[in-house]
């Protein structure tokens, strides 16, 4: 039997919490539907090569990078990105503890800092390091991100569990 | 972006994926199975792949099972990185997994998008070889069980239509004492100099190595001279340094003599360590 060729996909995108429908080539990644069918450009491209961790969002409460992930893959997950987040502990703290300069990885950072402190909200030195390390910044060094990863485990272990 | 289309197929079954691959390849459109897919799309991006199917494995039930069965511990070649690393069920090759890529790349990296990739550092396919793994493969031919070590030389060798199910490893290695070092150049972050893992099974040494070489291997010839323990630890490595099954290798990140004098070195402390187990 001949497999018919589908040049274009229309799939359904949970994103933020919404759902969209979109038309994608199945070879589209994620980050290039995100930015350019979508509009939602927090999640920003870097390297394009899954090293920079600049289009970190998150699936399912994972942090993924958004580069190396197809579109079509995302079908039946929750995808968030930094334009889903408000008022987080973890956006206030990178506010306090000026974890950025230029931005241009923060939304990336973001993703990956609210994603550890929910799913490891006990993360020692050694866990924040290895997640960090998922994420390069060509401005900080690094000390003003991982303060604010602190200050968040820290409050929400003062104060109970961190809620979205 | 990826500089051309492709049509993308989930399977949720085996017969499925067997029978979309034979279908598209056919019709030839040269498809590819795809797992994390990690691989696949940076190689798109960059022209070096072409194909134009690739067919998702990640719904097949029996690729995504992570679990003691039978006195075997059944890795399915779609369980991630990470869930390796987090549900400890064989400690070496938590060890391992957690140590490729990086956190994030690891939720998306599967065991055999790791074992079956391009990729020279190919972490997860040590403990497999140092644990005589049998790698469940289906195909045209049906599904068959076959040793690693038959099929994996340098790297995996799969027939055209073929794709990696599962790994069964006997649970008895997942508790033996082991050693897995990862040295890089600098930081903890990069692609590693030297990987050795290690594992002590009646008293003899298994060492499988990536990095050293442009495959990850695990010779016997150098076991044999390693575990020699009338000559002295030293001499031992020297002389199994010469028997590398390829030339060292000599990159950006460490230099042939470089990555000699690294591997000399962690071998000793490999050694060491494990010998006084
Ligand atoms: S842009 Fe995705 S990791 Fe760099
Ligand atoms: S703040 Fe500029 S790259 Fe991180």
């Amino acid at each position: 039997m001949t497999i018919p060729r589908i040049p274009k996909v229309s799939i359904d995108l949970l994103v933020n919490n919404e759902m969209r429908n979109v038309v994608v080539r199945p070879s589209d990644t994620l980050l290039r539907v995100l930015r350019e069918v979508l509009g939602l450009t927090g999640a920003k491209p870097g390297c394009e090569n899954g090293d920079c961790g600049s289009c970190t969002v998150l699936i399912d409460g994972w942090p993924m990078k958004s580069c190396i992930m197809l579109a079509v893959e995302a079908v039946n997950q929750q995808i968030t990105t930094i334009e889903g987040l408000k008022d987080t502990p973890i956006q206030n703290a990178f506010l306090e503890q000026w974890a950025f300069q230029c931005g241009y990885c923060t939304p990336g950072f973001i993703m990956n800092c609210h994603a550890l402190v929910n799913i490891h909200p006990d993360a020692n030195d050694k866990v924040i390091q290895e997640w960090l390390e998922s994420n390069i910044c060509r401005c900080t060094g690094y000390e003003e991100i991982e303060a604010a990863v602190k200050s968040v485990l820290s409050k929400q272990r003062s104060d109970g569990r961190y809620s979205h | 972006m990826i500089p051309f289309d492709f049509e993308y197929y989930k399977a949720t079954s085996i017969p499925e994926a067997i029978y979309l691959f034979q279908n598209l390849f056919l019709q030839g459109r040269n498809p590819l199975y795809y797992g994390g897919g990690t691989e696949i799309i940076t190689l798109a991006r960059t022209n070096r792949i072409y194909t134009e199917a690739v067919i998702d494995i990640k719904g097949i039930p029996e690729c995504n099972v992570f679990a003691h069965h039978d006195h075997k511990l059944l890795v399915g070649s779609a369980v991630t990185l990470t869930r390796v690393s987090e549900e400890r069920l064989f400690p070496l090759l938590s060890r391992t997994c957690s140590e490729a890529a990086d956190q994030t790349a690891r939720n998306k990296i599967t065991v055999g998008g790791n074992i079956c990739g391009r990729i020279i550092f190919r972490e997860a396919v040590l403990s497999f070889l140092l644990a005589d793994s049998d790698i469940l493969i289906a195909g045209p031919s049906g599904i068959n069980k076959k040793p690693i070590h038959e099929i994996f030389k340098q790297r995996m060798r799969l027939q055209r239509g073929e794709f990696v199910v599962q790994v069964h490893t006997d649970t008895d290695y997942t508790k033996l004492p082991f050693i897995a070092v990862k040295k890089r150049r600098i930081g903890s972050v990069g692609y590693p100099v030297v990987t050795i893992a290690a594992m002590k099974k009646e008293q003899l040494v298994r060492v499988a190595f990536s990095g050293v070489c442009a495959f990850p291997f695990r010779s016997h010839q150098i076991e044999t001279i390693l575990n020699d323990r009338l000559t002295p630890l030293e001499t031992r490595i020297e002389r199994a340094v010469r028997h590398l099954p390829a030339p060292l290798l000599s990159n950006t990140d460490a230099s042939a003599e470089y990555r000699a004098f690294v591997l000399k070195n962690t071998l000793l402390d490999v050694l060491t360590a494990l010998e006084e187990v």
